[in-house]
């Protein structure tokens, strides 16, 4: 683009994983059947009045001190009203001009291993909504001739994050939710499951002339279900702007839908047709005043964050900055890793297998498996011994992911015990240059590479239970006498 | 002629009780044939609960046969406003929206006293969710004051108030926002107690204006309305605003009398638009405080000539958002009819549902919290509420309880008023103060007017110091001894 800068700012949503909701003792799960998980106060009866849930109040303070927030000795909650079937008093009880946690900022690393400190202007803490399902033959709402209601959801613990203007691209953007992702992770205050709203983010993006100080007109952006469809969607929408301001039309302040299939956004709502929420403080909840002892005591809890614990894995185990990230952005692998290399595994070879092989095997399964740090330090161990091939201790571990069956014990069972017996690798490797006269005459003739055959042909006579660096010795011993 | 156990005090039955000279079924039957003969007049109850009632005196009997301890409450009929809500019991608040309403759930008011062996004879008119001075605002139509069946018996728990005046219950829930426990108990000669924001638990409350919303009692004695306050107060884990201050002995200092208390005369509730009949009566009660060797004096509350509109603007603007959740979507009515989507349906449904003076205070708060309205109404009231909260601080350093009307006027003709909303907001010119700085007050009866109709004066304290408000109420009531029986309930 070059003329124009992208001026991006995000407001993220987060679910937190508390046991009970925000204001009542409702359990706060995913996916349990409709309507269960209410009661007569997240369901909105006369009468009812909200309690706040300290545990989420605990935790929105955590995030804040994580992301270096001012944590504000005074803060209260507010009410946003506008009607919809699904928030059962038709007003989400948020925060507004006084939130609790002020200011704040994530530094976020490029690519290029440059790192892009991004602002926060505040975290503050309100409830969710239910959920509406159209009932339609084609699932459109046009076309819908009933709505069902889910109030699951209603009065779930959400926490806004909302960030500063510092956003420069869609990658620093998805940059930015993947720190925020993992931050939260790793404090253990949400499940961060995108797919599941646990994470939502909505973004707001204008143009402005390269070097130009003034903000253009911005335009919001909702409905990205993931860190690529807010790529695309800010992409997009990039896009969208600056051609309208090459071909000299002015932006609308507006709210935009981003449709994935049609990877497009399309205008929802124009600045006239905003809600005017009447915010005015709850009367039904006394001001948050949290006491600086146990504002101490939550910052006690917070863990090493991401960005420390890979600057760690750079600077103490030499990983790659790219290993290192991978590895970070994944709570249990990070967790895996670090149990790998307290239990003496190659911190190197320790990360592969995790962001790698481990990783793979995750993804297939499409859950996290049962392993612990040990099966990680006896591959490593077992490989290095020479008792298991590379190979065969991929398949060991395949079935340890499930199982939780030591490796050793899967090594032994599948019979992936590499023949290590010089003698027996010996006999093969007479039998392997017996049988392929034409190789063997090239490998004299001075074409070195054909020995990878010839180990191949004696892996396969041994059906991958020999040491094949054993079997290239013996090979090569023989050929060159 | 013996009077009858509905027409006694709580402390009168409860004692009687203890040294079984009655039963709890025999009380309630004396209040069920007081129901039943003049409740066809009065309509003071929406829904009443008989067939309950007598299943809970006979397990009561049962329960006091065994010489077990007896709670003051244990026995007593009881009325709760229709805007307190009653687990499996229809719950309307006066209003069409909620008319098939029944709650899952028990308003902590009426669990404690319920637990405490109250007997529900059923759910009590009420101005539509609590906004009126005189209980013609209700959806089910008026209640008729007993002293007068073509007055109003004030409101908006004008049902709870005219039930405890012609013995239909011995006493009452009620809820006072702006003077709705106060100004009715006037009207119809009883006790009216409105304690300290937060001092009971609002769970349950259905609520109009929040911060204002006080769930208080009807009683026929001051011992009665610390007997049912001793139940009542105490921190509610459902409720974040009720306090979790400790509470005293309603009954310990009960009888101490006044000699030496310091009593302030809010002398601006004396002048224009306050009957003579009412002002005379209740300066003629000052004297008898005087006389009991309280030291008397003037106090002004500089900030309560604004307190009206700043009240008139606070609680339409809560109201605007607690009624919001009546949409028709989850319970209560729903308009029939198709409709083109579920916003239609719940506009429908609300247009059908409400009556207008809620309407017209749904608009005005809507309005005060608009975008660019907000700094100018809601935000300018708040600034008033605080001067009115520091009036009374003020004026209790000097003094310990303040004195005034509670009612500019006693009981006035139903249809009167009902279509000048000004001439009945300022019916509550004298209650709403106490509200917004949250402190407490009681309405006590202090002398019937040339027609005969019941004056109240208002006591009002410190936060938190019901005890001291309940000893000078109780000592002014002792000395006034007055015998109060509506004439319909004199005719019985």
């Amino acid at each position: 683009m070059g003329a124009y800068e992208a001026v991006i700012g995000l407001e993220c949503h987060v679910e937190l994983s508390t046991a009970t909701k925000m204001f009542c003792p409702c359990a706060n799960t995913f996916g349990a059947e409709p309507n269960t998980n209410t009661c007569a106060v997240c369901l909105g009866h006369p009468g009812t009045l909200p309690v706040p849930n300290r545990e989420a109040i605990a935790r929105i303070i955590k995030i804040g001190l994580a992301l270096g927030s001012e944590i504000a000795p005074h803060s209260i909650f507010h009410r946003k009203n506008y009607f919809y079937p699904d928030m059962p008093k038709n007003y989400q009880i948020s925060q507004y001009d006084l939130p609790i946690c002020v200011g704040g900022h994530l530094d976020v690393e490029s690519g290029d291993g440059s790192t892009t400190r991004i602002g926060i202007t505040r975290v503050h803490m309100e409830e969710d909504t239910g959920k509406t399902q159209h009932g339609s033959a084609s699932g459109r709402i046009h076309d819908a001739t009933h709505a069902s209601i889910d109030f699951n959801r209603a009065g779930v613990p959400l926490v806004e994050c909302v960030s500063e203007p510092d956003i420069r691209s869609p990658e620093e953007a998805a940059a930015y939710l993947r720190e925020l992702r993992a931050t939260l992770a790793s404090l253990d205050v949400s499940d961060v499951k995108m797919e599941e709203g646990s994470l939502r983010c909505d973004a707001n993006v204008s143009l402005r002339p390269a070097g130009a100080e003034a903000f253009g007109t911005k335009v919001e952006i909702k409905n990205m279900n993931s860190i690529r469809s807010l790529e695309r969607a800010l992409t997009f929408e990039i896009e969208r702007q600056t051609a309208a301001l090459e071909a000299g039309e002015p932006i609308v302040q507006e709210t935009r839908h981003w449709n994935e299939d049609a990877g497009a956004t399309a205008s929802m709502r124009s600045k006239e047709e905003a809600f005017d929420y009447r915010y005015f403080p709850e009367p039904d909840i006394p001001a948050l005043e949290p006491d600086p002892a146990w504002i101490e005591e939550i910052r006690s809890t917070i863990p090493e964050l991401p960005r420390a614990r890979r600057e760690r894995y750079v600077r103490e185990f030499a990983l790659p900055p790219e290993v290192a990230q991978v590895l970070v952005a994944n709570q249990a692998s990070a967790a895996l890793f670090d149990g790998a290399v307290d239990g003496g595994a190659d911190p190197g070879i320790a990360a592969n297998w995790v962001t790698q092989d481990v990783a793979a095997l995750r993804n297939a399964a499409a859950d996290d498996g049962v392993l612990t740090p040990e099966h990680i330090v006896d591959v490593v161990g077992l490989i290095a011994d020479g008792t298991v091939s590379n190979a065969g201790a991929k398949q060991a571990l395949e079935a340890s992911f499930a199982t939780g069956e030591p490796v050793a014990d899967a090594v032994a069972r599948l019979g992936l015990t590499q023949v290590s017996d010089a003698g027996a690798v010996g006999a093969l490797a007479d039998e392997v240059i017996a049988e392929n006269p034409d190789v063997v005459q090239k490998f004299l003739d001075g074409k070195e590479g054909v020995i990878g055959f010839l180990v191949g042909q004696l892996m396969q006579k041994a059906a991958g239970a020999a040491n094949p660096k054993l079997a290239q010795e013996l090979l090569r011993e023989r050929l060159q006498g | 002629m013996k009077r009858p156990l509905a027409d006694r005090t709580g402390a009168k039955l409860s004692a009687m009780l203890a040294a079984g000279e009655t039963s709890a079924t025999a009380i309630l039957a004396s209040s069920q044939s007081r129901i039943d003969a003049v409740d066809g007049e009065v309509r003071a109850l929406l829904t009443p609960t008989p067939q309950l009632a007598a299943e809970r005196a006979e397990e009561l009997d049962v329960y006091l046969s065994t010489g077990a301890p007896q709670s003051p409450v244990a026995g007593i009929p009881v009325a709760v406003k229709d805007v307190l809500t009653t687990n499996g019991i229809r719950t309307t608040c006066g209003s069409k929206i909620l008319e098939g309403y029944v709650p899952p759930y028990d308003a902590t008011a009426w669990t404690r006293l319920s637990g405490a062996g109250a007997v529900l004879v059923g759910k009590t008119n009420c101005d539509e969710f609590a906004m009126g001075s005189s209980n013609e605002n209700s959806a089910y139509g008026p209640v008729h004051n007993p002293w007068d069946l073509d007055r109003v018996p004030g409101g908006s728990s004008g049902g709870s108030a005219a039930a405890v005046a012609a013995g239909e219950a011995v006493w009452a829930l009620g809820t006072d926002t702006g003077g709705s426990v106060r100004q009715p108990a006037s009207l119809c000669g009883v006790v009216g107690l409105k304690p300290t924001y937060g001092r009971i638990s609002r769970y349950g409350l259905i609520a109009f204006a929040s911060s204002l919303d006080t769930v208080g009692t009807f009683t026929r004695s001051v011992r009665d309305a610390g007997s049912m306050l001793q139940v009542l107060a105490g921190h509610d884990p459902r409720d974040a605003t009720s306090l979790d201050a400790p509470v005293p002995d309603y009954g310990v200092h009960l009888d101490d009398g006044v000699a030496g208390l310091r009593v302030g005369v809010v002398e601006e509730a004396f002048g224009e638009g306050v009957e003579p009949g009412v002002g005379a009566s209740v300066r003629a009660a000052v004297e008898r405080l005087a006389a009991l060797g309280a030291e008397v004096g003037e106090v002004a509350l500089p900030h309560a000539t604004y307190a009206l509109s700043a009240y008139y603007l606070i609680a339409p603007s809560e109201c605007s958002s607690n009624l919001a959740r009546y949409d028709g979507v989850r319970y209560g009515l729903r308009a029939e009819g198709a409709h083109t989507d579920s916003i239609e349906m719940m506009f429908q449904t609300r247009g059908q549902g409400f009556g207008p003076e809620v309407k017209r205070r749904i608009m005005l708060g809507t309005y005060a919290l608009s975008a660019g309205y907000y700094d100018a109404y809601y935000g300018q009231a708040q600034k008033v509420r605080t001067l009115v909260i520091r009036d009374y601080e003020t004026a209790f350093e000097r003094f310990d309880i303040l004195v005034s009307p509670t009612s500019p006027t006693t009981a006035f003709r139903i249809g009167e008023k009902a279509d000048d909303p000004m001439a009945m907001y300022l019916n509550d010119i004298f209650t709403i103060p106490a509200n917004l700085a949250g402190v407490p007050a009681v309405s006590v009866p202090c002398g019937l007017d040339d027609a005969g109709l019941p004056i109240g004066i208002q006591l009002t304290a410190p936060a938190l110091d019901e005890q001291t408000l309940l000893r000078a109420a109780h000592a002014l009531e002792s000395d006034l001894d007055l015998d109060l029986r509506p004439p319909l309930v004199a005719r019985l």
